[in-house]
């Protein structure tokens, strides 16, 4: 434990003496507002806690941040608030897909382009879940049983409504060309408890929504919908690890899907305001508790920022465009 | 029994004195928390859940919960003296206590609700102590179909067994369905009845709802009678404590159904509020003076406070052992477990057996901390109702526009909170029974979610509420209820054919 806590505050010096300069130029003078667009819970209420967390107990703002939850209307109540909070730098919110699907969907008057984009902070994983007393043990396994099931009598169980997890269902009808019934729910916990319950045949949750049920003996995962298998090699359960999860790619399923978790500023914040909070999340990523909650929910731990994350974020509205479109959930005014 | 060693394991680790002086700090910030309409648990936990995090585990969620059951016994404080529920569940507990206050009994009222509200947690703790493995698994047999018939019931055993003209109750609950409609639909994704106003994208929040409803209404109905509160002769004195307790075990049988029925009802994942409506609902009809439920009736109290407390605390099972949360403050201490690097689920028994047992034994501890604090507090409560309308008015004016403006940050709301006033009067001017609205306030979207999923699953087919025993049954429950008046009767006129 000592030389642990050493080298915590090694680190912690050493980013502080890192930060003064950065903090010369502009920094809160007063409570930071943190954005949650969802409900209380979830993933995005999670991370932004941990943040909170973590922020409080390093010490690395002069300014509390604050957590407020503004879920209405799938989270466009929440990104309807900082783009009416133009100008004012003490107001940051963290996004997840909903800053793409809920403008499309709902056509309420916002896009990401309103806001200023300050740090993706990691990527949020997809997996294949089927509930572990099933005879599937593998995709082709899964697929097979699909084709034989009479069309649309297999459920597929997801958060929200035309919302990631439907996508994702969507994309995989079409490359399996069959059809589930997709039932959405409330949150993710819920979602993996119904599969538990077999009311529901499959889902796609994130890692950490049905990480407790996989080491419970209760859910098993099939694939992953990434390029690359997730990097965290520590087993789980069954002497499984996530790494040892196949790519859904390579199991004959063409679907790719991450999630962002990144960080938004109100309309026309000043370059300085941007590289303060980009050096505060700098910070918070160095800190311990920020990679074992990365290594709790087996994250993709991609930091942009600048240039790089406008464009990332500007191809993946055209993809969500194109997935949405595909699937008929734009608005009708869109 | 293994249980038992782990339960005095974990009360050794409950009774530490920083683990006790966390106890009683959480109670007081809960009392505090839950007086503030508005705040309620899962805000004020939401807003300490940073500060526990260098605290370690077993520490912080004994504070937090402390926080949670202070906020549970604070709720009902506004309950009885100012008839503005502070949590969905405290609602039912107006519609006897705060005649009681106004009737001068506001110690008798407050000392049935917190005394009541032990029982029913002690009751769910010793179950979950006792039966906790057995249990945790039931909630998985509920799927969408079997949630909506618990809805169903809870509708039914409120309606089928009230005394209202059915036609302004039916309305009553009509007008709440359609509140209850505004926002997302969250089974196609697309916003209804916004009228592209943005404020409403989060539909109408059943708080900011009771807050006008019930404490701006009432606040409008006493001014126009003239500005005299009629609680001035309440007796402020411990005695009444020990004479109401004198008077509870006479209502054994009441407290006994609502603990079952709070207790089901948490492990059911249908969570508190259904539990308080239904207990309420029952009581009425089978208590011996149920006829004058609503006009300051002890056992009114009594009903809906057991079984909201033992659907509360029971519904920490389901959250410990499959990770969902049975209410919004359920879900911020879910947070809270994961950032700690606990994972809920079905390994944490076995796992964290020290964290597991912690909580339990807290559990018991700081029910009991927070009775005796808030009892002795009993005749302060009750004093405030000693000091004139006129200034007690504005007071709590500002606390409910407070309590309205912190759900969301809004002023909307607050605005929106006026308006509900405005329509609380009305409608009591009119003699429209408000239950039945807010009732479809709360758990009119759950319902209308929980239905169309079942539907979704089913394919359409309506046979999905009656396709195992257990949806059926409670289906079947459902109508009985609902037609309790027209059975019983049938029954009575069978008889006197017979006879």
């Amino acid at each position: 434990m000592k030389p642990f806590i050493h080298v915590a505050l090694a680190t912690a010096t050493a980013l502080c003496a890192g930060g003064i300069e950065a903090r010369a130029a502009w920094e809160p003078v007063r409570p930071v507002e943190f954005i949650v667009p969802a409900g209380t819970g979830g993933g995005a209420d999670q991370m932004a806690r941990t943040i909170q967390g973590i922020v409080t107990k390093h010490n690395l703002m002069k300014q509390p941040l604050v957590v407020i939850n503004k879920a209405g209307g799938a989270g466009g109540e929440g990104f309807l608030d900082v783009k009416a909070s133009s100008g004012n730098p003490h107001k940051i919110v963290i996004t997840l897909s909903n800053l793409f699907t809920t403008p499309l969907a709902t056509g309420i008057p916002f896009n990401w382009k309103d806001l200023t984009p300050v740090a993706m902070l990691a990527l949020d994983e997809f997996v294949l879940w089927v509930n572990a007393e099933k005879p599937y043990t593998n995709v082709k396994e899964y697929v097979d049983a699909i084709k034989k099931a009479p069309t649309g009598t297999l459920k597929m169980g997801g958060t929200g409504s035309k919302q990631e997890d439907q996508i994702i269902t969507v994309a995989i009808e079409k490359a399996i060309a069959t059809k589930f019934t997709y039932i959405p729910y409330k949150g993710g916990g819920e979602v993996a408890v119904q599969l538990v319950g077999n009311h529901v045949d499959s889902t796609v949750n994130n890692p950490i929504e049905a990480v407790a049920q996989w080491r419970g003996g209760k859910l098993r995962p099939l694939c992953v919908f990434d390029a690359q298998p997730m990097a965290y090699s520590e087993p789980i359960a069954e002497g499984k690890s996530w790494k040892d999860i196949p790519t859904c790619k390579s199991q004959g399923l063409e679907m790719e899907y991450l999630m962002l978790r990144g960080i938004f500023m109100s309309p026309r914040a000043s370059k300085d305001q941007v590289e303060y909070y980009i050096e505060l999340f700098k910070k918070v990523r160095a800190t311990p508790e920020w990679q074992d909650f990365m290594k709790s929910g087996a994250f993709n731990t991609t930091f942009l920022t600048g240039p790089d994350y406008a464009k990332w974020v500007e191809a993946e509205e055209k993809r969500h465009e194109a997935l949405m479109k595909d699937a008929g959930f734009l608005a009708p005014a869109n | 029994m293994e249980e038992l060693a782990n339960l005095f394991h974990g009360f050794a680790v409950a009774l530490q004195p920083y683990n006790m002086m966390l106890m009683l700090v959480g109670i007081m910030l809960g009392v505090i928390i839950g007086v503030l309409p508005g705040l309620g648990g899962a805000n004020g936990v939401a807003i300490l859940l940073p500060l526990t995090f260098s605290m370690p585990p077993t520490s912080a969620i004994i504070m937090l919960s402390c926080i949670y059951w202070g906020a549970l016994f604070g709720g009902a404080i506004t309950s009885i003296l100012f008839n503005i529920p502070g949590e969905p569940w405290s609602v039912a507990t107006t519609f006897d206590g705060y005649p009681m206050a106004q009737q001068g009994k506001p110690g008798e009222a407050l000392t049935a609700a917190f005394t009541s509200s032990f029982v029913g947690a002690l009751f769910a703790v010793v179950m979950i102590t006792l039966v906790a493995p057995l249990v945790a698994g039931f909630a998985l047999r509920f799927g969408p179909a079997e949630k909506f018939a618990v809805y169903f019931l809870a509708f039914c055993s409120f309606v089928g067994l009230s005394k209202e003209p059915p036609f302004k109750t039916i309305a009553a609950m009509m007008i709440g369905f359609a509140l209850a409609a505004v926002g997302l639909d969250s089974i196609t994704g697309q916003l209804r009845l916004t009228f592209g106003v943005t404020e409403l994208l989060n539909g109408f929040d059943f708080l900011i709802a009771v807050i006008g409803l019930f404490g701006i209404g009432e606040i409008l109905l006493t001014m126009e009678e003239g500005l005299s509160f009629r609680g001035g002769q309440a007796r402020i004195n411990l005695r009444v404590v020990l004479q109401t307790w004198k008077e509870l075990p006479a209502y054994w049988i009441t407290s006994l159904r609502s603990c079952l029925i709070g207790c089901w009802m948490g492990i059911t994942p249908a969570g508190a509020t259904p539990a308080s409506f239904m207990s309420y609902g029952i009581a009425k009809r089978l208590a011996k003076r149920g006829g004058n439920f609503g006009n300051g009736e002890i056992e009114g109290v009594i009903a809906p406070e057991t079984a909201a407390h033992a659907a509360g605390t029971s519904a920490l099972l389901p959250m410990l052992s499959l990770g969902v949360p049975g209410s919004p403050t359920a879900a911020v201490l879910l947070g809270g477990l994961l950032i700690w690097g606990l994972q809920p689920g079905p390994m944490l028994f076995v796992e964290q057996k020290e964290f597991v047992w912690g909580l339990i034994a807290s559990m018991y501890l700081g029910n009991l901390a927070g009775l005796l604090v808030v009892l002795t507090c009993v005749p302060i409560f009750a004093a405030i109702l000693r000091v004139p309308f006129s200034i007690i008015a504005p007071l709590i004016l500002v606390l409910c526009a407070i309590g309205a403006y912190s759900v969301h940050n809004s002023t909307f709301d607050v605005m929106l909170m006026l308006v509900f006033g405005v329509l609380g009067y009305l409608l009591k001017k009119c003699n429209y029974p408000l239950a039945p609205l807010v009732l479809a306030i709360v758990l009119g979207d759950k319902a209308e979610e929980a239905f169309r999923q079942s539907l979704l699953g089913s394919q359409g087919s309506l046979g999905v509420f009656f396709s195992n025993g257990l949806v059926s049954s409670i289906m079947v429950l459902g109508l009985v209820a609902l037609f309790w008046s027209a059975i019983a009767e049938g029954y009575s006129r069978l008889r006197t054919a017979v006879a």
